[in-house]
C-alpha cells in the first residue's frame, strides 16, 4: 500500500541576509513512518523545521501539508490543520497542573471563544483529549502536579502530551532526547515508537544511537543543503556522509591505518 | 504658513530645485526649513541616542531620560550669570559644567538606583522611573520655581548668516547642528574604534561572554548610563537659549524620543540617527503645510513604519 | 472523580473571596447616608478609578501587555460624551452610551491593530506614543474646544415613554449607578478569568510561542482583549465625564495612563480585587500628600512624595497590597530564600 504522504518540503529555501540557512531543501513524511534529520550545529536543521512549522517564512520554495500547500499559513492555521512541534527548549506553562498544560493546548481545537459563561475546565471535549494524551504519555501519576516542579525527563515528556492534545497528523519534533539520561531515553524511544503508526514523525537529533535505532529513514543535512535521504544502512554506508558528518573519525582510522 | 514671493521656480531656469522644493515655497525658504529640519532632528539625535543606549546595553527603560534634557536647560539658565560674566569663555565654562556634572550625576544615579532595576520587570522599571520625573520635577520646581525662563545666546554666536538676497539664518543654530555632528561623529569613533566601545557592543548582545572576558560589566553600566545622561543634558544645555526653558519640556522630547527609537531600532544608533532626521524633516514642514495637524504627524510616520517594520528600521539583538 | 475534587476547590476558594467582597459592596451600597459629601465624592471618583483599573488589568494582568495608552480610550468617551450629548436636553443613556462605548472600542480596534504589531519594551513605547497622539488630537483640533476643554450640558436618562427610569443628573441615583457599573465590570472579568477566552489570554501571558504552536491564533486574542479592555475603559471614561460635566485634554495625558498603571501594581496584578484596592490606596495617597493640613506650605509640591512613594512601593512591594499578607508571612519565616 503506497504510503500516506503527510508532509512534503519541496526546495524549501531561507535566507538571512547574505546567509542561505537552507538551500532547496526537499523531503518527505509519511503516515506511520520516523523520519530523523540529522547534521552537524549549523547544518540548517533547526532553521529547515521552524519553516515547516510555520515560525518563519520560506524564502522560497513550498511546503505541502496532507497535499494541502500551506506555504503561506501561519503557524496557529497549520497547527489546526494538524501539525504539531515540540522545542528543544522546554515550552510549557510552568505555573500551571500538567493537566492544565495539556487542556489548554487541547483547547486549540474547540475555542469557542465566545462563550463567555461557561468554565473552561469543565470543558468536556479538552478534558476529554488532555486525559488521552496524558495516558498516552505516560504522566497520568502527575497529572495534578505543577509543571514546573517536574524533573526534566518528565517535562520533556509533557512537551509532547501537549503536542498530542493537538491531536496532530505529523509531529515535528526538535531533540526530544536533549538532556536525558538512559532510563528517560528508552522511555521517550518507546512512546515515539508507539507514535509512529498513526503519525508522521519528523526527528530532529543528535543522539546517533537512538536514530539509527527508531528511524525508518534519515535525511543527512549539511550547510544547509540536504547531502543524502535514505534508510538507516544506506546512509551509515553513504561515503560522503561518513566524509562530512560521522567523518573525521573516519579520516583518523585511515590516516591510522596506512601509518601501522 | 510661509507664502512663496511670487518666484516661481518650475521650468527651464532651474530644473533640478523644481524636483526637491515644493511648488509653492521659495528656495532660500526651503533651505531655511531644510536647516531648521536638521537642526530638530540632530539635537533629538543626542537625547534619543542616550536612551537607545541605556535601552540596548542596560536594558533599562528609562522614563526619566527626558527630565534630565529638562535639567540640562535648567542648567543652562542657573549658569547664564557665568556665561555673562566672561564672554567667550563663559559659555563654554558652563557647557563643560554642565558635562562634569551631569556624568557625575549619572554615575551615582546608576549607582543609587538604576544599577536595582536591571533585574525587573519592565512595568516595574515603567513605574519607578515615572516616580523619578516626578520627584524631578517637584526637586526643580523647589530649587529653581516653575517659570519660564529665556536663555541668552553667547554674544559671539548670535549673528546672522545671510542666504540668498533677503533672508538670513541665526549663527546659533548652525553652531548646535555642528556641535551635535561632532557629537555623532565622537560617537562613532568611540563606539567602533575604543576598546570601550567594543566592551559595549559586546554587551549588548552577550553580557556573561563580557564579563568573563575580565570587564566588570557594573562599571561599563555606569559609564554607559552616565553617558547617555551626559548626551540628553548636553542637548538640553544647548538648546534652551532656542527653545527656552520650561517645566513641560522633559516630557514633550521623552515622548518623540520614544518614537525615535522606535523607529530607528532599539540599541541602533545608526537608526537613531536616521529616524531622528526624519522625524526632524516630517515636523518640521509639517508645521510648515499642514499646522493643525502637525503635533500628530510624527505618530502617524510612526504608525506606517510599524506597518512596515514592526521591530524598527535597524534592529539590533 | 477529578471533577469532584475540581468543584470542592471552587466552592472553597469563592467561599473564602464571596465574604470579603460582599462586606465591601454592602459598605459602598451604605456609604452615602453615613458619609459627608466629600468623601462621597471621593468614593465616587475611586469607583470610576477603579472601573478604569480593572479594564487595564485585563490587558496587563490577564494577558500581560503593558500598555502605557490605556487614558486613551478612557479619554475617548469622555469627549465622545460631551460631542455627541445634545447642547440643549439631555441626552437618552439607551443610545449615549452604547455610542460612547462602540467608539472607544474602535479606537481601542484601530490602535490596537498597530501597536500589537510589536512586543515587549517596543509595545510599551508605541501605546504611549499612541495615547499622546490622542491628546494632541483633543489638544489641537478646535471641534474638541483645544485645551480649555468642553462642557456636558446635561447629564443623560432612560426615558420609556415619557417616564424617567434613571436619571443620572441626580447625584443619588448616579452613585449608585456607578456602583452598579463597577459590581458588573467585576463580574464581567471574573467570568472572562474562568472562560475559554479567558483561559486562552492566560496562555499568551505564560508563553505565546507555545499557544501558537497548538493553533491559537494569538494575535486575535490579544487584539480582542485590547479592544474589550478599551471598551471597558470608556465605561470609565463615560461616567467621569457625566460626574463632572467637563472634560478637558489632561485626562489623555500620560500622566493618567502611568497613575492607572500605578494603581494596577499597588493593589496587585493578576487578581481583581488588586485594581480595586490599589485604586483606593492611589486615591488616598494623592489626597494625603496634597493635604494643606499634613504638609502646609509643602503641599503644592506633593509631586515629591508621591514620586518617592512610587518607588519605595514598587521597589518593596512589587505584587502589591493584595499579596502583602503573603510577603509578610514569607518575611517572618526563618527560611533562608529570599522572598
Amino acid at each position: 500500500m503506497p504510503a500516506e504522504i503527510l508532509l512534503e518540503a519541496i526546495d524549501v529555501s531561507r535566507r538571512f541576509g547574505g546567509l542561505l540557512a537552507v538551500d532547496r531543501a526537499s523531503l518527505t513524511l509519511a503516515r506511520g513512518e520516523v523520519h530523523a534529520l540529522i547534521g552537524t550545529n549549523g547544518a540548517g536543521k533547526s532553521t529547515l523545521v521552524n519553516v515547516l512549522a510555520g515560525e518563519i517564512a520560506a524564502t522560497g520554495g513550498r511546503v505541502r501539508l496532507a497535499g494541502r500547500d500551506v506555504t503561506r499559513w501561519p503557524q496557529p492555521r497549520r497547527a489546526r490543520a494538524g501539525l504539531g512541534r515540540s522545542y528543544q527548549r522546554t515550552t510549557i506553562f510552568p505555573r500551571a497542573t500538567v493537566f492544565e498544560n495539556c487542556r489548554l493546548a487541547a483547547q486549540a481545537h474547540y475555542q469557542r471563544a465566545f462563550a463567555l459563561w461557561s468554565d473552561a475546565t469543565r470543558c468536556r471535549d479538552s478534558t476529554r483529549v488532555a486525559e488521552q494524551a496524558i495516558e498516552h504519555a505516560a504522566l497520568t501519576a502527575q497529572a495534578h502536579r505543577i509543571a514546573g516542579t517536574l524533573s526534566h525527563g518528565q517535562k520533556r515528556q509533557l512537551e509532547i502530551a501537549m503536542c498530542l492534545a493537538t491531536a496532530p497528523d505529523v509531529l515535528l519534533l526538535d531533540e526530544p532526547l536533549a538532556g536525558m539520561g538512559p532510563e528517560e531515553t528508552e522511555r521517550m524511544l518507546a512512546l515515539l515508537a508507539s507514535l509512529a503508526p498513526g503519525h508522521a514523525i519528523l526527528l530532529v537529533e543528535h543522539d546517533m544511537d537512538a536514530v539509527f535505532r527508531i528511524a525508518d529513514r534519515i535525511t543527512v543535512m549539511v550547510n544547509g543543503a540536504v547531502m543524502a535521504t535514505g534508510e538507516p544502512d544506506a546512509i551509515r554506508a553513504n561515503a560522503d556522509v561518513q566524509a562530512a558528518y560521522l567523518g573525521e573519525d573516519a579520516d583518523a582510522r585511515e590516516t591510522a591505518a596506512s601509518v601501522t | 504658513m510661509r507664502k512663496s514671493n511670487g518666484c516661481r521656480v518650475f521650468g527651464r531656469r532651474q530644473p533640478w530645485r523644481a524636483l526637491v522644493v515644493p511648488p509653492s515655497m521659495d528656495f532660500t525658504v526651503f533651505l531655511v526649513q531644510c536647516l531648521n529640519a536638521v537642526q530638530y532632528g540632530l539635537l533629538l539625535f543626542l537625547v534619543a541616542s542616550g536612551l537607545t543606549l541605556i535601552f540596548g546595553i542596560l536594558g533599562v527603560i528609562n522614563l526619566a531620560h527626558g527630565s534630565f534634557y529638562m535639567l540640562g536647560a535648567y542648567l543652562a539658565y542657573a549658569l547664564a550669570p557665568l556665561v555673562a560674566a566672561y564672554s567667550g569663555g563663559g559659555f563654554f565654562a558652563a557647557l563643560g559644567i554642565g558635562i562634569v556634572l551631569s556624568v557625575a550625576f549619572g554615575y551615582v544615579l546608576e549607582w543609587a538606583f538604576v544599577s536595582y532595576l536591571y533585574e525587573r520587570e519592565h512595568l516595574q522599571q515603567v513605574l519607578m522611573t515615572y516616580g523619578l520625573i516626578l520627584v524631578f520635577e517637584e526637586l526643580r520646581s523647589i530649587a529653581l520655581g516653575d517659570d519660564v525662563h529665556g536663555v541668552a545666546i553667547p554674544r559671539w554666536l548670535s549673528g546672522s548668516v545671510p542666504l540668498g538676497s533677503v533672508m538670513t539664518y541665526p549663527v546659533y543654530r548652525l553652531f548646535m547642528s555642528g556641535v551635535c555632528v561632532a557629537v555623532a561623529l565622537g560617537l562613532y569613533a568611540v563606539v567602533t574604534r575604543t576598546r570601550i566601545g567594543m566592551a559595549i557592543r559586546a554587551g549588548a548582545s552577550n553580557r556573561e561572554m563580557v564579563q568573563s572576558l575580565g570587564i566588570d560589566i557594573r562599571v561599563l553600566y555606569r559609564i554607559v548610563f552616565a553617558a547617555g545622561v551626559a548626551l540628553a543634558v548636553f542637548a538640553g544645555m544647548i538648546a534652551a537659549p532656542v527653545t527656552s526653558v520650561y517645566p513641560g519640556m522633559g516630557n514633550q522630547v521623552l515622548i518623540v524620543s520614544f518614537v525615535v527609537v522606535v523607529i530607528g531600532g532599539i540599541g541602533s544608533i545608526r537608526g537613531a540617527l536616521l529616524a531622528s532626521l526624519v522625524v526632524g524633516f516630517v515636523d518640521t514642514f509639517g508645521n510648515v503645510f499642514i499646522p493643525q495637524i502637525a503635533g500628530i504627524l510624527v505618530y502617524v510616520l510612526m504608525a506606517v513604519i510599524l506597518l512596515w517594520r514592526p521591530e524598527g528600521l535597524f534592529r539590533t539583538g | 472523580m477529578k471533577l469532584r475534587r475540581l468543584a470542592i476547590s471552587i466552592r472553597d476558594s469563592a467561599a473564602l473571596r464571596f465574604w470579603p467582597l460582599a462586606v465591601a459592596v454592602i459598605a459602598l451600597v451604605a456609604f452615602p447616608h453615613v458619609g459627608g459629601s466629600f468623601y462621597v465624592d471621593l468614593v465616587q471618583t475611586t469607583m470610576i478609578l477603579s472601573i478604569f483599573a480593572l479594564s487595564l488589568e485585563l490587558l496587563v494582568g490577564s494577558t500581560g501587555l503593558v500598555s502605557f495608552g490605556h487614558a486613551a480610550f478612557f479619554g475617548i468617551a469622555a469627549y465622545a460624551t460631551t460631542l455627541l450629548s445634545p447642547s440643549a436636553s439631555a441626552p437618552s443613556l439607551a443610545w449615549l452610551l452604547p455610542a460612547v462605548l462602540g467608539m472607544a472600542g474602535l479606537a481601542a480596534a484601530v490602535i490596537g491593530a498597530f501597536c500589537l504589531r510589536t512586543r515587549g519594551i517596543y509595545f510599551i513605547m508605541v501605546t504611549l506614543a499612541f495615547a499622546q497622539m490622542t491628546y494632541f488630537v483633543f489638544h489641537d483640533m478646535k471641534f474638541a474646544g483645544g485645551s480649555d476643554g468642553r462642557y456636558l450640558y446635561a447629564k443623560p436618562l432612560l426615558a420609556v415613554d415619557g417616564t424617567t427610569l434613571l436619571d443620572l443628573g441626580n447625584p443619588r441615583t448616579f452613585y449608585y449607578a456607578t456602583l452598579g457599573c463597577l459590581v458588573a465590570v467585576y463580574a464581567l472579568l471574573a467570568l472572562i478569568a474562568r472562560s475559554r477566552f479567558g483561559h486562552a489570554l492566560a496562555g499568551i501571558r505564560a508563553n505565546e510561542q507555545r499557544m501558537r504552536a497548538a493553533g491559537f491564533s494569538t494575535y486575535a486574542y490579544k487584539l480582542a482583549a485590547f479592544t474589550l479592555a478599551g471598551v471597558l475603559a470608556g465605561v470609565a471614561g463615560f461616567l467621569h465625564a457625566v460626574k463632572d460635566g467637563f472634560v478637558n485634554p489632561e485626562i489623555l495625558a500620560w500622566h493618567q495612563s502611568g497613575a492607572v498603571l500605578l494603581m494596577l501594581i499597588l493593589g496587585g496584578i493578576g487578581t481583581l480585587r488588586g485594581p480595586v484596592l490599589g485604586a483606593f490606596v492611589f486615591v488616598l495617597m494623592k489626597e494625603l500628600f496634597q493635604s494643606e493640613a499634613l504638609f502646609g506650605a509643602f503641599a503644592r509640591h506633593w509631586q515629591l512624595p508621591l514620586g518617592l512613594a512610587i518607588i519605595a512601593c514598587v521597589a518593596l512591594m512589587p505584587n502589591g497590597v493584595v499579596a502583602l499578607p503573603t510577603q509578610l508571612r514569607r518575611m517572618r519565616a526563618p527560611l533562608p530564600h529570599a522572598g
